[in-house]
């Protein structure tokens, strides 16, 4: 902090003479910061766009009403076709919330010990680590899930296998932690002293005060956590594809095997013909995928701009 | 703005940088590695083998610490079929100690994959478990790639359950119906009364489609687990009391003796008739052992070179040896003749 002091002493002293020359540098950088926000937005729109335009030919062929149609996805079938993507989709959504289940009361909870009960070096330690968890190959993890974690989950729950949905859950919420500690820690540290103050001169325990007011008070920032952490959630792939069995039966529970629509393009995209209507499908496949992704984001964004407390 | 405020700020910029850096660091080998990948071993051999080689003794003597990027070592292509790869790299590993400025890069991915790659030119060799299909052949021609066909070893699917499960035989049209889903509990084929756990492969396999096209003759159940590779569904299989699955004939086996967990069934023709198992090698070159298929590779014109040499070390005495060794069975009279046909 004291070298980040002098160097900003430095700087103003230089702002002080104020030439004409540091003027056009700033402006320079300021466009180039501008530009490079801007390209994001490009990408978004030209991968929006190749999504649809590539998904047209199936939407034509298939015909939208089939893709939601009850039926299975199964466009190399040995007889007859179907594109049903409904159980994909359930499928998703189950590993989605399922892995929330699991990641947010323990994400919640680890980033309220960071941010409230953890003396600085605890946290210095543990930080990094519960971020070193988002560094994990996925693929590390599906292998983890596959030959450890499924074993030990049938046992616990008596099931014959434990390749099924509870598995990708949990493997996509260790992977979804990180994103909620970090975004939760810092939703809880931004409520102000004033508060815990105010509420432990009121007579309150730490954990009233904690649990009544601040957890409260950095409820928006949590729930907006979360939904990021949902949209990392549905958009997995590797590990999902490697622990969840990938079948595609209408799943019952967390105990069947479910396939995601990650999963799936992933299963097919190496081998499909290319221009082919399944080809075309994948395609369409991908685009619901990003509008999955892309509404939970707009959510989590818009529940964190609209019920942001005005600290 | 508000991390950066707090006291773990400038640690945490630290250890950001850091790990940054690291990852630059890592990207940028991996990306020099990526050209190398081809050719790793060498690498320490390189004088010697480039000493060999006259054309780039001539351009570039002194260069010979550098990799052979102008003519250096040849480097053939491989990529499919995940029941192949395993048996293709130690037949490459061979081949590779005897022609030392040959490369073989094996990689698996399924036999779709492979096809798809061929397909595309991005590989020399596609390794299939299966035939190519029509439009396959077709799509290849326009991309102007002409698919020549080799059979280089005899796989038995094999039809592996729990070592614990009390069955020990059944028809090939008991399996058809138990991955079509019609026959659903363990009871109904003579074993305890429990659910049929259903495991298979993806749709990119070429044991999928065989197994589909062969033995089910139509669509496999909903139900079936859609598992990425042969050792997957070994491990499946192997912790699941109620699993059957389908794998290639080389990850029954480990050194001859079936690998722990699992048990492969004999199988017959029809119900009611004398099963036969697959790991017996009079089984399979007598025709007695019904789910049994050539395993091939697709080359993208008639070989010639380093290619011809690979695939003429496949088919010859030694390389059947080496296939017996790993587990699958050597070549019958009736693929070597559609061999000397697709070569001719």
């Amino acid at each position: 902090m004291a070298l980040a002091g002098v160097c900003g002493a430095r700087r103003a002293c230089k702002d002080e003479r104020g030439s004409a020359m540091h003027n056009f540098k700033e402006n320079m950088i300021k466009r180039f910061f501008m530009l490079n926000g801007l390209l994001s937005i490009v990408i978004l729109l030209g991968i929006f766009y190749l999504l649809l335009s590539r998904s047209l030919p199936a939407l034509q062929e298939v015909g939208l009403k089939n893709f939601f149609a009850p039926g299975y996805w199964k466009p190399t079938a040995f007889a007859t076709p179907q594109y049903s993507m409904l159980n994909l989709i359930r499928g998703t959504f189950m590993v989605g919330a399922g892995s929330l289940l699991f990641a947010v009361p323990l994400g919640v909870a680890c980033a309220t010990y960071l941010a409230e009960v953890a003396g600085s070096r605890e946290r210095e330690v543990l930080k990094p680590i519960i971020e070193i968890l988002a560094g994990i190959p996925s693929v590390v993890l599906g292998f983890f899930g596959l030959v450890v974690l499924s074993p030990i989950i049938a046992q616990i729950f008596g099931l014959n296998s434990g390749i099924n949905a509870l598995n990708g859950s949990i493997l996509v919420g260790i992977m979804a932690l990180p994103t909620i500690v970090s975004l939760a820690e810092d939703a809880i540290s931004a409520v102000p002293q004033s508060y815990r103050h105010a509420s432990l001169a009121l007579g309150a325990t730490r954990w009233q005060t904690i649990l009544r007011v601040i957890l409260p008070a950095a409820l928006s920032g949590i729930i907006a956590a979360s939904m990021l952490g949902m949209g990392r959630a549905v958009g997995e792939t590797m590990t999902v594809l490697m622990a969840t069995g990938n079948a595609l039966a209408k799943p019952g529970s967390f105990f069947d095997s479910v396939r995601t629509l990650s999963a799936n393009i992933a299963i097919e995209m190496g081998e499909v013909p290319m221009g082919s209507i399944h080809y075309h499908s994948l395609f369409f496949v991908g685009l619901v995928l990003f509008i999955i992704t892309f509404v939970i984001n707009l959510l989590a964004d818009i529940i964190f701009q609209r019920y942001r407390e005005e600290f | 703005m508000l991390r950066m405020s707090r006291a773990m700020g400038k640690k945490r910029m630290f250890l950001f940088t850091f790990v940054l850096l690291v990852l630059v660091v890592l990207t940028v080998s991996m990306t020099g590695c990526g050209t190398q990948a081809k050719a790793p071993e060498p690498q320490a051999k390189a004088p010697e083998t480039q000493a060999k080689a006259p054309e780039t003794q001539a351009k570039a003597p002194e260069t010979t610490g550098g990799q052979g990027t102008q003519a250096g070592p040849q480097s053939i292509q491989i990529r499919g079929s995940d029941s192949e790869v395993n048996l293709v790299q130690r037949l490459a590993e061979v081949f590779m100690e005897e022609n030392k400025n040959v490369q073989i890069a094996v990689t698996g991915g399924g036999s779709g994959t492979g096809i798809a790659a061929l397909i595309d030119g991005t590989i020399d060799i596609a390794n299939s478990s299966r035939p190519m299909k029509e439009d396959e052949i077709n799509l290849a021609r326009k991309n102007g790639i002409e698919p020549v066909p080799v059979r280089f070893a005899v796989d038995g699917v094999a039809v592996i359950v729990n070592a614990g499960n009390p069955v020990e035989a059944l028809s090939v049209t008991e399996i058809g119906a138990i991955f079509r889903g019609e026959i659903t509990n363990w009871k109904e084929v003579g074993g305890e009364d429990s659910p049929i756990g259903l495991y298979g492969r993806q749709s990119n396999s070429g044991t999928y489609v065989f197994f589909m096209e062969t033995v089910l003759k139509g669509d496999y159940s909903p139900q079936m687990r859609n598992m990425g590779g042969n050792a997957d569904i070994v491990e499946a299989v192997s912790a699941d009391k109620t699993g059957i699955g389908y794998v290639a004939i080389g990850y029954v086996t480990d050194g001859g003796k079936v690998r722990p967990g699992i048990k492969p069934v004999n199988v017959s023709k029809n119900p009611g008739e004398t099963g036969y198992s697959p790991i017996i090698l009079e089984n399979i070159t007598g025709g007695k052992y019904p789910i049994t298929r050539p395993l091939y590779q697709f080359l993208n014109g008639k070989p010639e070179g380093a290619i011809k040499d690979f695939i003429m070390f496949e088919l010859s005495e030694r390389g059947q040896k080496i296939i017996l060794e790993q587990g699958f069975y050597p070549l019958t009279d009736e693929d070597k003749k559609f061999n000397e046909n697709s070569l001719k």
